[in-house]
């Protein structure tokens, strides 16, 4: 206790702040990697991949985040593999965001019409130019404004790297008020530095969305 | 390297994991039950065309979506606190998940409503039902059957997302679990329990919410069209 909040505080929450970017941007290429394998392994030809790429997502969806991180960063130095606080969020993130990527991504490929695919396969394209030649590049623009959607959500996510120790913005407040103990006043701050990231992310999905002209209902995490 | 795992003695605390899961459930329940009733009057609010109602409904709906519920848990508890009045844990954790899916709630309602063809009201009309009348069998039921899919899946999200409470200490599952990885120095073996028995539980929900929607929606269920 004692003192009060002075620019070295807000340093360090700045510092923390962009930490929050930083890791959100791991998150998003990570799990996009990982969400592009899982989408095309969901439509895969090959039974066997497709059940996999369904049951990966099916356990991620149904799985907190929250417990993935304990599970990387506590669970495995039992098993002798040592992670830092840095790893295990990069890793938690990467894991989740790809289950959820990988299903918006899905939908958003097999969303292209029908005829697309079977014109391309009348003009005798292989499956590989098929993908990359004619579908995915429409699945890209139907899937602009569900992932800058996501986006927002990834950005809140980060907030959960701090239960396992990684500053972040949420964990950066956490150690200040235990210096402070001004609960209130820095948790606000907090949450409207968080609603400064995300709000105009929020906004620019919407216009996207509205710019395609067909609204659509998005579930979000917390 | 040799793996050693051994389930053997975290199995043995199934009582107190039943217990997390319980209070798990209890979270998800009140908080949902709750969330569609602030739901449905924040939709009702946002599209009212009052410009103070409309504007209060604005402001909370992107103040929560637009901030993680970690922050907004500990908002709601330091908050609580401040006023004096001490509030145990789980009073606390249900108060900030309804405020959290209230907010996503009254978005999916919203967009319930803003499906609901005009032409429709105009018919009902036209067939004299009341007021009342048209406002439940042709607005409101009708707008909640049709985001049902939406409604449910964010329900199930917020069970998941109840875990964040434990970092006040509210004594769920994942509480429960950081205890017992602590005692019995068992992370990985807790942790995956932990996460097979949310699979479990968010399997549960959805299959409770399908009967739900069964005895809800009986139009639909007589057309066969799946929830």
């Amino acid at each position: 206790m004692g003192g009060s909040l002075n620019v070295n505080h807000l340093a360090f929450l700045a510092n923390g702040a962009l930490w929050t970017i930083g890791l959100s941007l791991i998150a998003l290429v990570g799990g996009g990697l990982a969400g592009f394998v899982v989408a095309l392994a969901r439509i895969s030809p090959l039974r066997a991949v497709r059940i996999l790429a369904a049951g990966y997502v099916q356990l991620i969806q149904g799985t907190p985040l929250l417990v993935i991180m304990f599970l990387t960063y506590f669970g495995l130095p039992p098993l002798g593999i040592t992670v830092s606080p840095l790893t295990a969020a990069s890793v938690s993130l990467t894991v989740y965001v790809g289950a959820y990527l990988g299903e918006i991504w899905r939908g958003c490929i097999e969303s292209v019409p029908k005829q697309q695919w079977e014109a391309a396969e009348g003009l005798a394209l292989s499956r590989t130019q098929r993908m990359m030649r004619v579908i995915l590049p429409q699945a890209v623009r139907i899937a602009t404004p569900p992932t800058v959607g996501f986006m927002v959500q990834i950005i809140k996510n980060t907030s959960l790297a701090s239960v396992v120790g990684f500053v972040e913005l949420a964990r950066a407040g956490q150690i200040i008020n235990n210096a402070l103990f001004e609960p209130f006043l820095i948790y606000l701050i907090i949450a409207v530095v968080y609603f400064a990231l995300c709000y105009p992310v929020s906004r620019l999905s919407r216009r996207l969305e509205a710019s395609q002209g067909r609204p659509r209902l998005s579930v979000e995490t917390a | 390297m040799k793996i050693n795992l051994d389930f053997g003695a975290i199995l043995e605390r199934w009582p107190s994991f039943v217990s997390g899961a319980i209070m798990t459930l209890e979270l998800a329940v009140i908080a949902t039950v709750l969330g569609t009733a602030i739901g449905v009057l924040g939709a009702i609010a946002r599209r009212s065309g009052h410009p103070v109602a409309t504007r209060v409904a604005a402001f909370y709906v992107e103040s929560i979506r637009n901030t993680p519920l970690l922050v907004q848990i500990f908002l709601v508890y330091f908050g609580l606190a401040s006023l004096g009045v001490k509030f145990p844990a789980f009073t606390v954790a249900a108060a900030a998940l309804t405020i959290n899916v209230g907010a996503y709630t009254t978005e999916i309602i919203r967009a319930g409503f803003d499906a609901i063809p005009k032409a429709q009201i105009e018919a009902a009309e036209g067939l004299a039902l009341s007021k009342p009348q048209i406002y439940w069998h042709v607005v409101m039921l009708p707008a909640i059957e049709k985001v049902y899919p939406a409604l449910t899946s964010q329900f199930v999200l917020l069970m998941l997302a109840s875990s964040v409470t434990s970092q006040i200490s509210a004594e769920e599952l994942t509480a429960v679990a950081n205890y017992i990885q602590s005692d019995t120095y068992r992370a990985f073996e807790t942790y995956i329990l932990v996460a097979i028995a949310y699979v479990a539980l968010s399997l549960v929900m959805r299959a409770g919410f399908y009967g739900l929607g069964l005895v809800m929606f009986p139009r639909r269920r007589r057309l066969g069209t799946p929830l």
